[in-house]
């Protein structure tokens, strides 16, 4: 580049910049394709909405259906179940929120959560742990009858898909 | 070491090729002529029996390819159409199944043998950073090879580990879904594990010829730790360690055949044998053997991210450890302290697969614990006070000095017949 006589850059190290530069903005934007072909192609993203029927599923039943390749928790819960849930002090709890937070106006008898927890992605088994919900096999984590965390090493509350209730008995998620 | 080729061609054509390209000569002073110390025990030959596993997991997966399919609708019907239908199927899945179990088997004897004879110390740094790269890209290797089949642990295997990259802040999410190539494990995941299980072991033929030519720049390491001064105390590589080598490669296929013939699910899990299904989690879930003591670290911690950061430590610690050691002295036969933490370490470990083939609760998690705190406090606390405070024993002038010794007497008296 410059030599030590000269101090002022020359026209050649511009030249010398600019190209390695371009070159380098050049390769770097040629690798997002490569990178970004590996992200959920469009058929994968199209599969993203479906209807349910719930109307057969009794008071404490459940139901699990796929969306999006994944376990989406349907349960029909029990008096005693929300009774349980809405005892709990939200400050108490790792990941706060209200057992009405948790489920839409006036439908509090379903909970409709992804089933998957939200430790290392495992599915919890139902009706199972210390806290009358959701209990994960592989390490342990207890979900409440809200699907909250309340013990174990997963970090947040079971996660709740985007869904909305077409009519009392058909619900559609995604 | 590898200085300039003593290697002299006697025929026309090689004399011919020498002046081209001089590969001739390149082996010879790599493979025949290359000096090596002259009191190497077996721990020594893991080496050639890593390069042996490392050519038959290629060999074996590359007729594998040859009748697998890498869809999720036939990956499993394919392994069992391979187990079946396909000449020698049966054996040549068993051998890339097993074989990748012998391949752990023996580099974590040598990994240990690595710690116990500190060939991790200057100047052989670079050549152990190099091992544990091998290391690494084996395991991402084996993880990626074990979801092929695509059976329930497969699946579920596939799940946790990926899930792990979920505990990074802000981009954790952004990760897993690039990683699976859709929201959960699904095809497109099968896929890409498929094309990098078949690259990655061409990468570990790169990186292992990087660390060959490390430790021929360095030279080996020895039984004691103290480095190579003349003539006195080598041997040429051949033929005296390319026998001892393709000894104790024939006593490890006998106990490879051992294995494949006579127990090959041994170190697999039946549920395997459950094609993968997206909405069960089997009840207990375990990862391969080799990963166990990772697994362990991981389920230790209570928290998800520092687990996960745990669980990664342990691996990254390794490529610090030649300035964790502050000892002078490499090998432990010379560290009267240092030998006895080190072999807590070896129960430690080993105490860390079991417990990661258990389920995390009760006494199992308070263990785990105390391991793993173990586990750190080797690389982090022990090894570097060590150095300042052990009264290290007397080592040797010289290895020649060091094998007369010990079996100075015989040699002499076998001189004398």
């Amino acid at each position: 580049m410059a030599t030590s006589e000269r101090e002022e850059p020359t026209r050649r190290d511009f030249l010398y910049i600019a190209t390695g530069a371009f070159g380098a903005v050049g390769a770097a934007a040629l690798a997002w394709p490569f990178i970004d072909q590996m992200n959920p192609d469009a058929s994968a993203v199209a599969l993203s909405s479906i209807e349910v029927d719930i109307s057969s599923i009794e008071e404490g039943q459940s139901l699990t259906v796929k969306w999006r390749g994944k376990p989406v928790f349907i349960r029909h819960r029990t008096p005693t179940e929300i009774e349980e849930a809405k005892a709990v002090d939200v400050a108490d709890l790792r990941d706060p929120q209200t057992d009405e937070e948790r489920v839409k106006p006036g439908k509090e008898q379903w909970l409709i959560m992804i089933g998957i927890c939200t430790h290392l992605g495992c599915v919890p088994e139902g009706q199972k742990g210390d806290y009358d919900g959701w209990f994960c096999p592989c390490h342990g984590s207890h979900y409440d009858s809200a699907g909250r965390i309340r013990q174990g090493p997963a970090p947040l509350n079971l996660e709740l898909p985007p869904y909305e209730f077409v009519s009392d008995t058909l619900i559609k998620i995604g | 070491m590898s200085g300039h080729s003593t290697f002299e061609p006697q025929n026309g054509f090689l004399k011919w090729m020498e002046s081209r390209l001089p590969i001739a000569g390149l082996v010879h002073s790599s493979f025949i002529a290359y000096p090596v110390p002259k009191n190497l025990n077996y721990f020594w030959t893991f080496g050639a029996i890593l390069a042996v596993c490392l050519v038959a997991q290629i060999v074996t997966g590359i007729v594998l390819v040859m009748h697998y399919v890498p869809n999720t609708t036939l990956a499993f019907a394919s392994v069992e159409h391979i187990m079946r239908d396909v000449n020698w199927g049966w054996m040549l899945r068993y051998m890339h199944s097993n074989g990748a179990s012998m391949f752990f088997i023996a580099v974590y004897i040598h990994i240990f043998r690595g710690l116990y004879y500190g060939s991790y110390k200057a100047p052989r740094e670079v050549v152990w950073i190099l091992g544990v790269v091998i290391f690494l890209l084996m395991m991402a290797t084996g993880f990626m090879g074990y979801v092929l089949p695509w059976g329930q642990m497969s699946f579920w295997g596939a799940t946790v580990i990926t899930n792990l990259f979920s505990a990074f802040p802000y981009v954790g999410d952004a990760i897993v879904t690039l990683l699976w190539g859709g929201f959960s494990v699904d095809n497109p995941t099968l896929n890409r594990f498929f094309s990098l299980h078949y690259l990655l072991p061409f990468m570990l033929v790169g990186v292992v010829a990087l660390h060959i030519w490390a430790f021929h720049v360095v030279g080996n390491n020895n039984p004691t730790g103290v480095e190579v001064k003349d003539s006195n105390d080598t041997v040429a590589f051949t033929p005296y360690y390319t026998i001892k080598d393709i000894f104790a490669i024939v006593v490890f296929l006998v106990f490879f055949a051992w294995m494949m013939f006579m127990v090959p699910n041994f170190m697999g899990h039946p549920d395997n044998y459950i094609p993968a299904d997206p909405l069960v989690t089997p009840p207990h879930i375990v990862p391969e053997w080799y990963f166990l003591p990772f697994y362990a670290i991981l389920r230790a911690i209570p928290d998800k991210l520092m687990g996960v950061l745990a669980m990664f430590g342990a691996i990254g610690v390794l490529f610090v450890l030649p300035w964790l050691d502050t000892s002078k002295v490499r090998s432990m036969n010379y560290r009267p302290l240092g030998r006895q933490f080190f072999w807590i370490f070896v129960v430690v470990c080993i105490g860390l697969g079991y417990l990661g083939g258990k389920p995390a609760e009760g006494g199992y998690v308070l263990w785990a614990r105390i391991f793993t705190v173990y586990y750190f406090a080797y690389f982090l606390v022990i090894l570097p006070v060590l150095g300042f405070i052990e009264k290290p024993k007397p080592l040797p002038a010289s290895i020649n000095e060091a094998v007369l010794a010990k079996h100075g007497d015989s040699a002499a008296a076998e001189a004398r017949a």
